[in-house]
């Protein structure tokens, strides 16, 4: 298998996200057939063969990277990772329905609206890991924020003063809550979809084609929920 | 101490020297061979002259002010520096011009993402020749200069930029909707496409099933059958400039598949009517493009009809490297 996974042809290379998105993404997978099982074990192995695709698993927001420079043909992620990653081309085939989940401003339960730290100091201190859909966000709006980029855990940053306001994901809003966060604005929504190289897509268009079609098949069965 | 070169240059050693060097006198004889003589223009041009010709190529060049205060750009690309070569050079001459290029050009990109903020092009630009005669002489020589460096299995994807807009015009659709869901277009996202028209309103739930189709089609001949079901004469005209562009390339009998794709939208703004992208399975990029720019010329003054395209000279070099072809 590794001997293929370089050359042109072969089976379709199909990037899978390790995370939160996996069990949904591998639910649909099953249902169009393709061979999950090794995928499913607990493999340290990055490359599984699923029958008529092999897989590739890796971090939700390396997909672009990986799918726009052609060493996958298709691949799954979310929207607000394409969002982010903007400047990485990649054709966005179909709404997969699962990984539902907000991006929006949050604030520390109690505290003003945001709005009073603009009426008053005219700027806000945003943390984020969205740095790009943030900027645009408060750009459209004409407001003027100065984002501070974290990595990890971002609700901490409102808590301990670095930030008066966060923008990120929520799913169930738990998080949030337990650290007496609020959501104030919602920025946009997201869930997973099916990307697909740019070359690809034109070079392999009938199985691309034909994979797409079962896919949203699939996530039309069973809307995602989470 | 080392002494770092902006990221997105690279220095290149004499191994692949000889390499890329290989493929530019290929290429050059290809073209030459067909009657396509090489010109040379400045590496800077006044910015005038490229936002004259694109707004966008302009907005990605590199800028900086000479002694006399005047706005420099480096060339983003070689068609605009030829395009005014042209106005400028040939006005009193009789057309049609054949000239062809080897040269490096400058675009600002965004770092670590491997792409090259210099790089080689090696092209053609047909002057003068109008239509589906002149789109597949530039085919046929795109065809042969491909085979010419040993990529027989490279892809031309052939396109025309009318389509899209005349199947939402003939629905109905207003030039808002026709903008939005062209960026989207244009950005790939297939999915915002079909959203920003179901929420546009503006189309009945036919029309918008229609336009899903269109941007898929993709693939041989049989394409233009099953377009051929769509949208209204606004639509039937323009895939009509496409099977008489596809016509008249099969008439010329080309070596390798031409795969036509009806949603292929070009970004750069002077391309109109046929437009043309070439894929190689083992770069995850196009490795060239071009198409006909009928207006480009009339922005320099002299309205002449033009056709051309372009390959990129290291992503070339990548295929042959991934295929193991030595020329």
């Amino acid at each position: 298998m590794f001997d293929e996974l370089r050359k042109p042809g072969g089976k379709l290379k199909l990037a899978v996200p390790r995370g939160a998105l996996l069990d949904d993404v591998l639910g649909l997978l099953d249902q169009v057939g393709i061979d999950t099982a090794e995928a499913r074990g607990d493999s340290r192995s990055l490359v599984f063969d699923g029958g008529e695709t092999t897989l590739v698993t890796m971090r939700p927001s390396d997909v672009p990277t990986y799918v726009s420079a052609g060493a996958a043909d298709l691949g799954i992620t979310g929207k607000d990772v394409l969002l982010e990653q903007n400047d990485r081309p990649v054709f966005e085939l179909v709404d997969l329905g699962v990984g539902r989940c907000r991006m929006v401003l949050a604030t520390q339960k109690g505290d003003v609206a945001p709005s009073e730290h603009q009426r008053r100091l005219g700027m806000m201190k945003i943390a984020t890991k969205y740095k790009r859909i943030a900027e645009q966000y408060f750009a459209e709006q004409g407001r003027q924020v100065e984002l501070v980029e974290v990595k990890g855990s971002i609700e901490l940053a409102p808590l301990v003063g670095l930030a008066d306001g966060i923008v990120d994901l929520v799913a169930t809003g738990r998080t949030l809550a337990e650290n007496n966060l609020e959501v104030r604005e919602e920025i946009l929504t997201s869930s997973a979809r099916l990307v697909a190289n740019r070359v690809s897509y034109r070079i392999r268009s009938e199985e691309v084609d034909d994979l797409a079609a079962r896919l949203r098949e699939a996530a039309r069965k069973a809307p995602g929920e989470s | 101490m080392i002494r770092p070169i902006p990221p997105g240059t690279r220095d290149v050693l004499p191994d692949e020297m000889r390499e890329l060097r290989a493929i530019q006198s290929a290429l050059l004889g290809t073209f030459e061979q067909a009657g396509f003589s090489e010109v040379r223009t400045p590496t800077i041009e006044y910015a005038d002259a490229l936002e004259m010709a694109d707004r966008q190529a302009a907005d990605s060049a590199y800028r900086f002010f000479d002694e006399r205060g005047e706005m420099l750009a480096l060339r983003t690309d070689m068609t605009i520096p030829i395009a005014r070569l042209v106005a400028d050079r040939f006005r009193d001459l009789d057309p049609p011009h054949r000239l062809s290029y080897i040269a490096n050009a400058y675009r600002a990109v965004t770092p670590q993402r491997g792409e090259l903020r210099e790089f080689g092009q090696a092209g053609v630009e047909l002057f003068g020749v109008p239509g589906p005669e002149g789109t597949a002489e530039v085919v046929d020589l795109l065809d042969k200069s491909l085979s010419s460096v040993g990529l027989n299995d490279a892809v031309i994807g052939l396109g025309e930029d009318g389509l899209w807009t005349a199947l939402l015009q003939d629905a109905g659709a207003g030039p808002d909707t026709i903008e939005i869901t062209s960026a989207l277009l244009a950005a790939h996202d297939l999915v915002g496409v079909e959203r920003a028209l179901v929420d546009s309103n503006a189309l009945d739930d036919d029309a918008i099933g229609q336009a899903a189709q269109l941007i898929q089609l993709r693939g041989g001949p049989e394409v233009l059958e099953r377009a051929g079901s769509l949208g209204g004469q606004g639509f039937a005209e323009a895939l009509n400039r496409l099977t008489r562009n596809f016509e008249a390339i099969s008439a010329r009998s080309i070596g390798r598949g031409v795969l036509l794709d009806l949603g292929i939208l070009r970004e750069i703004g002077y391309y109109s009517g046929s437009t043309i992208e070439v894929y190689d399975e083992t770069v995850g990029d196009v490795i060239g493009g071009g198409g006909r720019y009928d207006d480009l010329m009339s922005r320099f003054g002299l309205d002449l009809p033009a056709a051309g395209f372009t390959l990129y000279i290291e992503r070339i070099h990548k295929a042959q490297l991934e295929r193991g072809i030595n020329v």
